[in-house]
């Protein structure tokens, strides 16, 4: 507190406008600054300065170690929106997005109600249900990509033993982005569970004894009562879920590498690739500040007109 | 409406020590009926077993003439009012008060009719289209309450369902309750833990503890003739006065006052009992009360409430309360002279707690502050 003002004690208007006046009617600002300091430090360094460095860079060609060398205004874009490999990966995203994020949290909902329920050792499956939460995306990569192997692969040899056709998982196109959903999906899973299931307990058990005495049967009690109550939870995990869907990489890198055909180059593997093995850094900041815009847009249209249907309490 | 029996009745979660035991009771149609008992004693489950929200482990529970153990929540035909109300947040007044309409499909110009009716008799027609959180606790309270009338069931349970309102609106809340049910003439079950609402809004009123019935009847037979002495200290505020005492010489011996003549055979071979007084029984000794039944004793805490002054005095080992009409100014600290009579005095049996004799005085005595 050392060189502080002494403050004044004064009671004339004049006291509003000295210096030690607004030293002291700033103190909780300056109170509260020193609180934020850390997280605007920390948010600083490692969100802040390569955001503003990702937009400063799709303005420019860069030599192989990402130094900027040439201005080239909007070209980097210009590039990317006539390049049939960029287009071929927004719509790969588009339809990762689509089938991850509804599909994830309507089984996440599921095994939520399911493990809800007032049944002996039901502990055992909400653990179970939320352990792969624990794993790292690269191990349950390679679990999955042994089990989607064409011949030694799990499914494959369940489909034999029943005399179905087999199935590419990973080198047909029009599979490849299938398998990598599902274990996109088996992987999002228990973090979805998780907080679906915190929604599910936190809903008052009286609302649920008032509909049994009024005679509101499950599916209408589940409908009336429990979806309305649980919007909150659903709208944050859905927001969680579409973000994370478009920012997927770990898995393709694992499983795909962006192949067949570039069928599952999702838009965050193709900016590693076109930063990390093509050199590209210009074209590939380019691409990242258009994610960005992307999941911008579509958060706040989800804001704009999931928001209405939310009950919050 | 109908009656809702309860047979030896028992509840007992996973093991022997039962949290109700052997609960029988015959509620009549159209009564007004109160659980009454400190927290824990088992009445809520009592409530929640008649609701079937609790599996009945033992004995037999009849509403109307039928069977219920084994019949769902809904079949019973039954509404009930929840302590935090369990209003349905994302609904709106009306939406939460029809809610079991809906659920039964009752035609939607009749929920609106019957709506419409609750709401108007309950003061909530302004506020139908509002959600819950923009309720005042009060408005909570009776949007519960029309949700439960709304059914026009024939029983109607309530669990606590002022404990969350301030003292004012209670009172207000007791008398709205009491006159509902009477126009309505719905059998009503309601618990509380508060003796007062138990006192004031009952027909008939059963006294619990550890899940044990310890009195059913009239409030004002329950408080002139307690059967027990947890009855006696658990009903009426401040509580009577218990206390160890023995019978020698035709003399009830009490530690600490004067021993007290007995005036009748009533306790003939009784040698240890536990004798209660109602505070409002203990007389204050004027100069003319002959010296023998003058108790001298010494005030610890003075309480005016205006009309009535509670003084709480030592007595042996413990501490006695005495409640007079009148301003008292008494300071701690005074000494006063106090009469205990014999009309006065509950007497319990030592061993069995039973109730050997109640009191015969009721009248109350007024005093100036001169004649002390």
């Amino acid at each position: 507190m050392n060189g502080q003002p002494v403050p004044q004690k004064t009671t004339t208007p004049m006291a509003n406008v000295n210096p030690s006046g607004f030293w002291k009617r700033s103190k909780n600002f300056r109170v509260a600054m020193l609180y934020l300091f850390p997280s605007f430090l920390l948010f600083s360094v490692f969100v802040f300065y390569p955001m503003m460095k990702t937009v400063y860079l799709s303005f420019f060609l860069t030599d192989y170690e990402g130094f900027p060398s040439l201005f080239v205004g909007l070209e980097n874009y210009a590039y990317i929106f006539q390049s049939e490999s960029f287009r071929k990966s927004i719509i790969a995203t588009f339809i990762f997005v689509l089938i991850t994020v509804p599909f994830g949290v309507l089984l996440a909902l599921f095994l939520a109600l399911l493990a809800n329920e007032k049944l002996k050792g039901i502990g055992f499956f909400r653990t179970i249900f939320a352990s792969n939460m624990g794993m790292s995306v690269a191990a349950s990569s390679v679990i999955w990509l042994f089990l989607f192997h064409p011949s030694i692969g799990a499914f494959n040899q369940f489909l034999a033993t029943f005399h179905l056709p087999q199935v590419e998982w990973l080198l047909d196109p029009s599979w490849a982005i299938i398998s990598v959903s599902i274990t996109t999906i088996w992987m999002n899973t228990g973090f979805a569970f998780l907080i679906i299931l915190g929604g599910l307990q936190n809903i008052d058990e009286y609302l649920y004894e008032n509909a049994n005495i009024e005679g509101a049967g499950y599916w209408y009690q589940l409908k009336r009562i429990t979806l309305p109550m649980l919007s909150p939870t659903m709208f944050f995990i859905i927001t969680v879920s579409l973000i994370n869907a478009f920012q997927t990489f770990g898995q393709v890198d694992i499983l795909t590498q962006g192949g067949p055909a570039e069928s599952t180059n999702l838009i965050v593997y193709s900016i590693y690739r076109e930063a990390f093995i093509n050199y590209q850094f210009g074209p590939a900041s380019a691409q990242s500040v258009v994610l960005f815009l992307c999941i911008l847009v579509v958060t706040i249209l989800q804001f704009k007109f999931g928001e209405k249907k939310v009950h919050y309490q | 409406m109908k009656k809702v029996e309860l047979r030896n009745v028992c509840k007992s979660y996973d093991g022997p020590p039962q949290v109700v035991t052997n609960v029988n009771v015959t509620i009549n149609p159209g009564e007004f009926f109160i659980l009454v008992g400190p927290s824990g004693c088992g009445k809520s489950t009592i409530l929640r077993m008649i609701a079937g929200l609790e599996s009945i482990t033992g004995g037999q529970l009849l509403i109307g003439d039928q069977v219920a153990n084994s019949l769902m929540p809904s079949e019973r035909n039954l509404s009930m009012v929840f302590q935090n109300y369990a209003l349905y947040p994302h609904l709106t007044v009306k939406d939460n008060i029809v809610f079991g309409l809906h659920v039964k499909k009752v035609p939607k110009e009749e929920r609106k009719r019957r709506c419409e009716e609750v709401a108007a008799m309950l003061g909530l027609s302004d506020y139908l289209n509002r959600k819950p959180r923009h309720l005042s606790g009060g408005q909570r309270q009776r949007v519960a309450l029309a949700r439960a009338i709304v059914n026009e069931s024939p029983v109607c349970l309530m669990d606590e369902p002022l404990s969350n309102l301030d003292a004012k609106l209670r009172a207000h809340m007791r008398a709205e309750i009491r006159q509902i049910q009477r126009k309505l003439g719905i059998t009503m079950i309601y618990v509380t833990h508060d003796q007062m609402e138990a006192m004031t809004m009952g027909d008939r009123i059963m006294v619990l503890n550890k899940g044990e019935v310890q009195q059913v009847g009239h409030p004002l037979d329950i408080y002139n003739h307690p059967a027990n002495p947890f009855v006696a200290t658990f009903i009426g505020s401040p509580p009577m006065n218990v206390v160890d005492a023995t019978v020698a010489h035709n003399q009830i011996h009490i530690e600490g006052i004067k021993p007290i003549d007995i005036m009748d055979s009533q306790l003939a071979n009784k040698e240890i009992i536990q004798v209660g007084i109602r505070p409002e029984h203990i007389s204050f000794a004027s100069k003319e009360i002959e010296d023998k039944r003058r108790n001298i004793v010494e005030v610890v805490n003075v309480e005016v409430l205006g009309n009535e002054t509670v003084i709480a005095f030592k007595l042996g080992a413990g501490e006695w309360m005495a409640k007079w009409s009148g301003q008292w100014r008494v300071q701690i600290g005074d000494r006063i002279p106090l009469e205990i009579s014999y009309d006065a005095i509950s007497v319990f049996d030592k061993e069995s707690n039973e109730l050997i004799k109640s009191p015969k005085v009721s009248d109350l005595h007024v005093f100036e502050h001169e004649v002390i």
